[in-house]
């Protein structure tokens, strides 16, 4: 296993794309989540019901499909290439290659997700303050020794690896980039757009429920917690369940499959 | 010579042609023969209805019953609905009527004295012997006291008014969308606005003063079918004061005086009249009228306005074709960038340039092709979800916002059109990238992600969501919009009711320079680039 791991991470790291697109992990999420930042205002109390650690984290929502990126290409990039061919020669233990490219996919996502979420939570902590969301306002600055924050903190960074891992597992099921990376993103944009036109509150709650987005992002909730559709860590599960399951169909297709 | 030259110069003209036909031909052999490719759009098209008829399906609309003291009881299922204007469009027409008929040819001239409002922001009446003791004052800026000429007093009739507004000078306002300014500022005991109308046949002509001696006319307006007989009189209305989260009704009372209708028949008397439907009554505090010595006081509450969706209105566009579109756009795109960067993963690239050298035309071609596909694709999914999602929604009880068979059409064609060149777009954009996954991203990113953040998710604040909507792909959703924004209507115009910064065509146009600069620069690039 580790000749395997040490294999795929030299593959991976060799990649001239996989740096830059790291970057770009960090940097949309950062930008997005400062321009979110800087772009609310809370003049008096009554004014703003917002849940800032929430709001902080906003990039996410661009930077997981950067994350994404990184992992289809990581499985599609091998089939364009015809390189799966030698990388199956010269380890025929398929669930092997795959375990290895998880664990390799998910590590740097982990290094790139932390470095993305302490640039978005540090820009809130600066930036958040001058727009009204102060203690006075009931708003604490953002600190990661407050445990609710760095639950979502942690989190986050554990939702980006788990979606490379959804992403991953899609990728090797379908080969395609293309195909791969459509799916995955359909995945996680559809079903915000089908709750907000869901017919009554309960399947909205259903699809929240089961999403792997809007399950997922629970995590990021520090307010309101009993009136969410599901805990921070059940709706973290929801999404490991999405990433498993297509880890599993991306092993059991890689194994019945010809490369 | 010039006999042999011009035949020769039309052979190359008509090769020219035929070759791009040929191009055609051979980009269309490429798509249809691909299998997944033509799945693929079936599957963009089955979206696009199924989300959208499911979007429609969803909603159900109920009323608050309200009793003599307020809401009283949960919602229960009813029919609202908005009376329909002259011209057929959905408009608000509530107000305290005070009125007498004129008959034929005629003027009404008034004096003006004041005009001061209040409003009701706990969402109404007070239970127990003091209705209005959560009342605040303030007058609304659309506030409207005034004189009206009016067919009926029925429900969106025709008709033409001069008034003084609460916050923005004499008006005369027509047929609901009509509205002219006239003497700026506000009226008060000290500054007093004289208001007059005078008809002739169908013209009515509003004139406004500040002494009752010289005379401006403000506007001339011609009324199709006003009946002989038309009902005339001092009126009074005041719009719910709306915010995103908050709505309250109020009301506005006015003192005229002076008030003079020389033409009047003989014996004819003043008559209030509170002008609402039956359903609207929640949408309106009650109207009452006192006449001493010369001077009428009248309080009023609603609005004669053009109405469109909002927090206080009870209808909604039925634009879930859109919804359904915004699925099939994720399909179309990665179509779109495949039909290049196939070519490139599987080499086909070079046989392809080598069989038609003409870089731009195989673009070209290529472009021409996933738009026609897109765009009939679009047609099959859209046609379905328009008529059929309005009934829908109508058979849940909703109230929809009634559009014209040609609007219809319009949004079935801007759908198609919005996956059409969306679908142009991510060609370029994989002919620029020649990745597939980084192509498909940046385009879904500036797409799909943006209105996502924009309208839905609504994470960011209007300002920065409204400008995303102006330069941003995502502009070309703005299609969807058929209920108009008015300035002189107190409303929320955001994406969220229905209302984007853009008009129409002009969102889909800022959609079109984005696919029409990603293929410039693509053409650029495929020309400089080795394949």
């Amino acid at each position: 296993m580790s000749k395997a791991l040490y294999a795929e991470w030299t593959k991976l790291r060799t990649l001239p794309g996989t740096g830059w697109l790291l970057l770009g992990v960090v940097a949309a999420t950062v930008i997005i989540s400062a321009t979110v930042s800087a772009a609310v205002s809370c003049s008096s109390t009554a004014a703003c019901h917002v849940d800032v650690t929430k709001l902080s984290l906003t990039g996410t929502y661009l930077g997981q499909a950067v994350v994404a990126i990184v992992a289809v290409l990581a499985v599609s990039g091998e089939y364009a290439t015809g390189m799966i061919a030698a990388t199956l020669a010269a380890m025929p233990h398929r669930a092997t290659v795959l375990g290895a490219k998880a664990a390799v996919v998910s590590a740097v996502t982990l290094a790139a997700g932390t470095l993305a979420v302490l640039g978005s939570v540090l820009a809130g902590r600066l930036i958040l303050p001058g727009h009204g969301y102060t203690p006075a306002n009931g708003y604490p600055v953002l600190s990661l020794a407050d445990g609710t924050v760095l639950r979502a903190a942690a989190g986050t960074v554990l939702y980006l690896a788990l979606i490379a891992l959804l992403s991953l597992g899609i990728a090797t099921a379908v080969r395609d980039a293309a195909v791969a990376i459509g799916v995955v993103l359909g995945l996680l944009y559809l079903f915000p757009i089908l709750i907000q036109v869901a017919g009554s509150p309960e399947v909205a709650r259903h699809l929240q429920q089961i999403g792997p987005m809007t399950a997922g992002l629970e995590i990021q909730s520090s307010t309101g917690l009993a009136h969410q559709p599901i805990g921070p860590w059940a709706g973290l599960g929801v999404l490991a369940a999405w990433a498993g399951t297509a880890l599993l169909a991306g092993a059991l297709v890689l194994r019945a499959r010809d490369a | 010579m010039t006999a042999t030259m011009t035949p020769e110069r039309s052979d190359t003209e008509m090769a020219d042609r035929d070759g791009f036909a040929r191009l055609l031909h051979a980009e269309w052999t490429k798509f249809r023969t691909v299998r997944g490719w033509v799945i693929a759009m079936v599957i963009a098209a089955a979206l696009t209805a199924a989300v959208g008829l499911y979007a429609a399906s969803g909603p159900e609309t109920g009323c608050q019953p309200v009793g003599p003291n307020g809401p009283i009881g949960p919602p229960a299922p009813c029919k609202p609905s908005n009376p329909v204007g002259p011209d057929g469009e959905a408009v608000s027409d509530s107000y305290y009527l005070v009125h007498q008929a004129l008959r034929g040819n005629g003027s009404i001239t008034v004096r003006v004295t004041s005009l001061t409002g209040r409003s009701a922001p706990g969402g109404g009446l007070a239970p127990g012997p003091n209705p209005e003791q959560n009342f605040t004052s303030g007058v609304q800026p659309w506030a409207k006291a005034g004189i009206i000429v009016t067919a009926s007093t029925r429900q969106g009739s025709a008709y033409a008014a001069m008034m003084v507004t609460g916050g923005h000078g004499v008006r005369m306002q027509y047929n609901y969308t009509g509205d002219t300014p006239g003497l700026p500022g506000a009226v008060s005991a000290a500054s007093p606005r004289w208001l007059r109308l005078v008809r002739a046949g169908d013209t009515l002509t509003g004139y406004d003063s500040a002494d009752g001696t010289h005379w401006t006319r403000v506007g001339t307006v011609r009324l199709t079918r006003l009946p002989a007989t038309v009902q005339a009189g001092p009126f009074v209305t005041s719009p719910a004061w709306v915010q995103a989260q908050n709505s309250a009704l109020t009301a506005a009372t006015a003192v005229f005086d002076h008030v003079s209708v020389p033409h009047a028949a003989a014996g004819a008397g003043w008559r209030g009249v509170s002008i609402r439907a039956h359903a609207q009554e929640a949408s309106s505090l009650p109207g009452r009228f006192r006449a001493a010595g010369g001077t009428f006081t009248v309080t009023g509450s609603g609005d004669i306005a053009p109405a469109g969706p909002g927090p206080t209105n009870v209808g909604m566009p039925a634009d879930d074709g859109f919804v359904g579109a915004f699925a099939g756009l994720i399909v179309v795109i990665v179509v779109g960038t495949m039909f290049i960067t196939a070519e490139y993963r599987r080499g086909l690239i070079r046989t392809t340039l080598a069989a038609a050298p003409g870089r731009g035309r195989v673009l070209a071609a290529k472009a021409v092709v996933i738009g026609s596909v897109t765009f009939a694709a679009g047609v099959i999914g859209a046609a379905p979800v328009i008529p059929a999602g309005a009934s829908l929604l109508r058979n849940h009880g909703n109230y929809v916002f009634p559009m014209s068979m040609l609007t219809e059409v319009r949004l079935i064609a801007g759908i198609a059109a919005l996956l059409a060149v969306t679908s142009v777009l991510a060609l370029a954009t994989g002919t620029i990238v020649r990745h597939a996954a980084g192509a498909i991203t940046a385009v879904i990113a500036l797409t799909v992600v943006v209105y996502f953040f924009s309208v839905p998710l609504a994470v960011l604040p209007a300002g920065a969501a409204d400008w995303l909507l102006r330069v941003t792909p995502a502009a070309g959703f703005a299609i969807q919009q058929y209920v108009p924004a008015y300035p002189q209507v107190n409303n929320v115009y955001t994406p969220q009711h229905g209302y984007f910064p853009l008009a129409p065509w002009a969102g889909l146009g800022v959609l079109c320079l984005w696919a029409a600069a990603a293929l410039c620069l693509a053409t650029v690039l495929l020309r400089r680039r080795n394949a």
